[in-house]
């Protein structure tokens, strides 16, 4: 069994060989696009249009605006007496947030009287709204005095810490999603083509006359793109370290198994999708609509599976990189052991078996 | 015009003989718009919390209870020491540990602040920023409460959408990137396919010209495209209850710009290719990757580095989802978004010309 899959990848390899520009697409792809998204993305939101109506004038009120700018997230796009013209920065997009300081400022602030300073802001990217608000709340409190009243407890001090992640960067949690998600595309991409090729040039029948069993035309099939991937995926880890300072807390071996789990599970995906399509067209529809968006969106790369309806949720378990990605972060920001992270193993390789299972029947029952 | 509808004609036919295409483009939109329409959320709820309490006092119970009472946190386990704590974040199970130590309350009575310790995992940094807005929300809010306010108070107006509903936007951009998924792979196919076959040399012998050609191959797929978008808005609007502000009619109309710039890259990527597989690696990486990840659907064009800034205006989909902004959530029509538009015909004019012109060579 072990020759006559063996020939079969050594045919694929040949193959392989053969279409030079796919496979140095493969292998170099994820490493070019690791490096584009990994310096273009990131949640950390900056410039902020602000336009800023001062009904009072006061130097008080003039500090405020001043403390906005310097804060280093706001830039000034607008500055003004009059609030008409929130509506047209707001409706075109040219302002993102509005402070609206109301007149008598200067004088209630020094009067102790409690003042509310009104903050319009753009809600329709509802995620940069609610940092945008926390921004100005935090600008606007640091220019507050507080007032205790008496007989009252005193205020709370909160101190917090971030673990794994102290400068809660964005591209230390975002580069290891971003390997998943390149990772995947590129190994279904690998493989949901390759049975159906055959199939549509009408040499399966040659293949078919062959002693091979089903089982080993797919393992056939899928060894030699995982060479090709493991040696992608290897590039992209090892860019991401040198590049974007993701660090490896935990054991590259761990590391090293996962992946390989994960791009076993990715590449039979893309066998399964080749055995259920009857041409190349439909192979590439499934390939990319089962990939694409479900991996970006279900894996928990951007949003968090926990926000999600339970129903949802269910069904992210179907998503091999949500297992990966758990995995990953655990390994390489946290170092964990496998003690914690067991089960995503145990749902990768359940993946991986039950698409390779499913892509076996279908093919002993087509032949 | 009699030889375009023929095309036109064949296109169909064709996508009607394979069995297995019809419901991936008509029923897998709709799978996906459901799905995925809840599962692309920023609203942060249901934080894992986990509490260590050495105080033991009204004060401290009064400040879990700020934390647990809404609907951001959820108390996962509340623990006697400190160090139960690590191994909770280390296993996941908690994203938020608070710590309120022994002296909490005391402290506070006697004048001086009382200190608590929230740590957060950073491993999700969404999860682990949002997770500690909240909390520091919390806080200050039972400040408040036991005495202390600041003398100047923020008051948030937010515009468009109040409730700071992410679905409101996530769902009409995750029907867009659906959209442009299918539309632009359908004719990526499409002449790549009569170029694998063989049946392009028929095709070139026919009296059709080459752009007529390219327009048989367009129409097609612009209608299934535009089928899709109707049979998938529904849900939009009614299932997912999206505030349409704006006009209808406008939107359907500003989507055949946005289709002709995703018809037109599908398109040049089958000038491009020799195969089918070349095909699809080169519209999944160099040509919908950066819709999804330069357009601003997700990630804050103004946040990315100058260069990628100048990138992204040759994304159509970063237009587009000014007009889906603009349209759905703000209300405004053609006399704020005429630039969108005419930067997206700009860019349909010009992608189209370069596929013509790779198809004229290539002859």
């Amino acid at each position: 069994m072990i020759r006559r899959t063996l020939a079969v990848a050594v045919k694929e390899l040949l193959q392989l060989k053969r279409d030079w520009r796919s496979t140095a697409t493969l292998l170099g792809m994820p490493l070019v696009l690791l490096l584009i998204y990994g310096f273009a993305l990131s949640f950390d939101v900056q410039h902020i249009r602000l336009a800023v109506i001062d009904h009072d004038g006061t130097q008080a009120a003039r500090d405020v605006a001043q403390a906005f700018l310097e804060s280093g997230y706001f830039d000034l796009i607008h500055r003004g007496h009059d609030q008409r013209v929130l509506d047209g920065l707001f409706d075109s997009g040219r302002a993102q947030a509005a402070i609206v300081i109301p007149d008598r400022y200067g004088a209630d602030l020094e009067a102790g009287r409690a003042i509310s300073v009104q903050f319009v802001l753009d809600g329709s990217d509802s995620q940069t709204a609610t940092t945008i608000l926390s921004y100005a709340r935090q600008i606007v409190g640091s220019l507050s005095p507080v007032v205790r009243t008496p007989g009252g407890l005193a205020p709370i001090a909160p101190r917090p810490l971030v673990w794994y992640n102290p400068d809660l960067s964005s591209s230390r949690f975002l580069v290891p999603g971003l390997v998943a998600f390149i990772l995947m595309i590129t190994s279904v991409i690998a493989t949901s083509l390759a049975v159906v090729r055959e199939k549509e040039h009408g040499t399966m029948e040659s293949l078919r006359a062959t002693p091979l069993l089903a089982i080993e035309l797919l393992l056939g099939k899928t060894l030699p793109y995982l060479l090709v991937a493991s040696l992608s995926a290897a590039g992209s880890l090892l860019l991401a370290w040198a590049l974007f300072g993701v660090p490896l807390h935990g054991s590259p071996l761990w590391l090293a198994l996962v992946t390989l789990l994960f791009l076993f599970g990715g590449l039979g995906w893309g066998v399964l999708i080749s055995t259920l399509s009857d041409t190349q067209q439909v192979a590439f529809q499934l390939g990319l609509l089962s990939t694409m968006l479900p991996t970006l969106l279900l894996s928990g790369f951007i949003f968090p599976i926990s926000s999600m309806p339970k129903a949802v949720q269910l069904v992210t378990h179907i998503v091999p990189a949500r297992y990966y990605l758990v995995a990953l972060r655990e390994i390489i920001l946290k170092g964990a052991g496998p003690a914690v992270w067991w089960s995503q193993i145990v749902g990768l390789a359940v993946f991986a078996v039950a698409v390779l299972t499913l892509a076996t029947v279908r093919t002993i029952r087509s032949l | 015009m009699r030889t375009l509808l023929n095309l036109l004609v064949k296109e169909l036919l064709q996508l009607k003989r394979d069995p297995k295409i019809l419901p991936i483009l008509f029923v897998a939109p709709v799978i996906q718009l459901l799905v995925l329409g809840y599962a692309a959320t920023t609203d942060i709820k249901h934080v894992e919390l986990a509490v260590c309490d050495l105080d033991h006092t009204t004060a401290s119970r009064e400040l879990v209870d700020h934390f647990t009472s809404s609907t951001y946190f959820q108390l996962v386990s509340a623990v006697p020491s400190q160090d139960r704590l690590d191994p909770l974040l280390e296993s996941g199970a908690a994203r938020i540990a608070l710590t309120i130590p022994a002296g909490f309350a005391a402290d506070r009575i006697s004048g001086r602040p009382g200190t608590v310790q929230i740590v957060a995992d950073g491993s999700d940094a969404m999860a682990g920023t949002i997770g500690l807005g909240y909390a520091m929300t919390a806080v200050q809010l039972d400040s408040a409460l036991g005495g202390v306010t600041s003398q100047v108070e923020v008051r948030p107006k937010v515009l468009y959408n109040p409730d700071l509903l992410s679905r409101n936007f996530m769902v009409p951009g995750v029907l867009a990137m659906i959209s442009m998924v299918m539309t632009m792979m359908l004719t990526a196919m499409a002449l790549v396919r009569e170029r694998e076959v063989g049946t392009m040399e028929q095709l070139l012998v026919t009296p059709l010209k080459p752009g007529q050609l390219i327009l048989g191959k367009l129409l097609p797929y612009a209608l299934v495209g535009f089928i899709e978008i109707l049979t998938a808005l529904p849900l939009v609007l009614y299932w997912f209850q999206v505030p349409l502000r704006g006009s209808l009619a406008l939107l359907l109309v500003l989507c055949l710009p946005f289709m002709l710039c995703t018809l037109g890259l599908g398109l040049l990527v089958s000038t491009l290719t020799q195969t089918q597989q070349q095909a699809m690696m080169l519209a999944a990486f160099v040509f919908m990757l950066p819709q999804i990840y330069l357009s601003g659907f997700i990630f804050p064009i103004q946040n990315m580095p100058k260069l990628f800034q100048l990138l992204t205006y040759v994304v159509p989909l970063r237009y587009f989802v000014v007009i889906l902004r603009g349209v759905f959530l703000k209300g405004v029509g053609l006399a704020v978004l005429w630039p969108q538009v005419l930067a997206l015909l700009g860019l349909g004019a010009v992608i189209l010309a370069l596929a013509r012109l790779r198809f004229q060579r290539q002859l």
